[in-house]
């Protein structure tokens, strides 16, 4: 749910990394944060256990610039990508306007990718949301490794819904900032037709 | 969509900002803060300066949204209320028509009684203006900003 504040003129949006464990989600928004002017973004949270497993979420605050006089603002976050932090996963997609779907390109993790979208599927569901119709991008992570799948079986697999897709190497940063700026198109486009309806 | 967009218009906020600006003054407060459920911070007030406003407001609405979910395991409708004591400063934090989230950050000049006393009145006023917020958000004759944005200016924004 995105909020607009007409004194302050801002738009301010969510969009939630989401993905199994271990896929990248964190280093993503590292890898922005890292990047990123210091005057666009503000400090990045990231609640994570003692051997820096994503705990509850990570919060990265960033500015990408005004539309017609109005600051546009993504606030991203990452779910804790590991089965049994379901309950968080829900409490985070709340309000969600984006969703990155971050896949482990690793063939071992094949059906982690699976069963995570399944889970991502039903927890929106839960919230009253489709996610066939929100703005949504799938990133398959990890294209340095070896024993890969090949990014035409994790598409079959992965993108029935023929959404933009991206290959990546979160560490090196390789397909970041191409998969926040289109998600964050996606986002904002949606945004001006629901203005429209 | 689950739920319709937030829109803050300046007449709202004013009186956001009123009602927060009013609460500091009565309650002896540090900083008071009103953010949305979902993490954005909707106005502030008192001594500001130093804090990270935008962290603060999302990882409140965390907490929030994590003992709402102990709620519901527990069949409990919310928890509207919450307390951080600290060694210097504390923390009152009470949800506003379960769609805002009031936050009072006070020190030894005050005391919780009064906090609470002052939150509460504070509450009801909130109450009344988010009420106002969520019907306008509703009103499809309300202008948004997005109707006069182009495809072009989308895309100029994520020119390098």
């Amino acid at each position: 749910m995105s909020f607009i504040n007409y004194l302050s003129r801002e738009i301010n949006c969510k969009i939630v990394y989401y993905g199994p464990g271990l896929c990248g989600k964190t280093t993503n928004l590292q890898y922005i944060y890292n990047r990123t002017n210091p005057d666009a973004k503000g400090k990045m949270i990231s609640l994570a256990t003692e051997t820096e497993r994503t705990l509850f979420f990570d919060f990265l605050p960033l500015e990408i610039g005004e539309i017609r006089g109005f600051k546009t603002r993504f606030h991203l976050y990452t779910v804790p990508g590991q089965v049994f932090y379901d309950a968080s996963r829900k409490l985070i997609l709340k309000g969600v306007d984006g969703v990155v779907f971050v896949a482990d390109s690793q063939m071992l993790r094949s059906e982690a990718n699976i069963e995570s979208m399944d889970n991502l599927r039903t927890n929106l569901a839960e919230q009253g949301y489709n996610l066939d119709a929100l703005p949504y991008v799938i990133q398959y992570n990890k294209r340095d490794m070896p024993n890969i799948s090949p990014v035409e079986e994790l598409r079959r697999l992965l993108n029935t819904g023929n959404v933009p897709d991206f290959d990546a190497i979160a560490t090196t940063g390789e397909g970041v900032f191409e998969t926040l700026k289109s998600v964050a198109k996606l986002v904002l486009t949606e945004l001006k037709r629901g203005a429209a309806r | 969509m689950a739920s319709p967009q937030m829109v803050m218009y300046e007449e709202e906020f004013a009186q956001v900002q009123a009602v927060t600006n009013r609460l500091v003054q009565d309650s002896n407060a540090r900083v008071v803060f009103v953010i949305d459920k979902n993490g954005q911070l909707i106005s502030a007030s008192g001594d500001t300066g130093d804090l990270d406003t935008t962290s603060l407001a999302s990882l409140t609405a965390g907490t929030i949204a994590a003992t709402g979910g102990i709620a519901e395991l527990l069949r409990e409708q919310e928890f509207a209320t919450q307390y951080h004591e600290g060694v210097r400063q504390n923390v009152h934090i009470q949800v506003v028509s379960g769609r805002a989230i009031l936050v009072v950050i006070f020190d030894n000049r005050t005391s919780l009684g009064l906090v609470r006393l002052r939150v509460k009145r504070a509450t009801e006023h909130l109450t009344r203006i988010f009420e106002i917020v969520v019907a306008k958000a509703q009103d499809p004759f309300q202008s948004s900003p997005f109707a006069e944005i182009t495809d072009d200016d989308i895309d100029n924004l994520f020119n390098d």
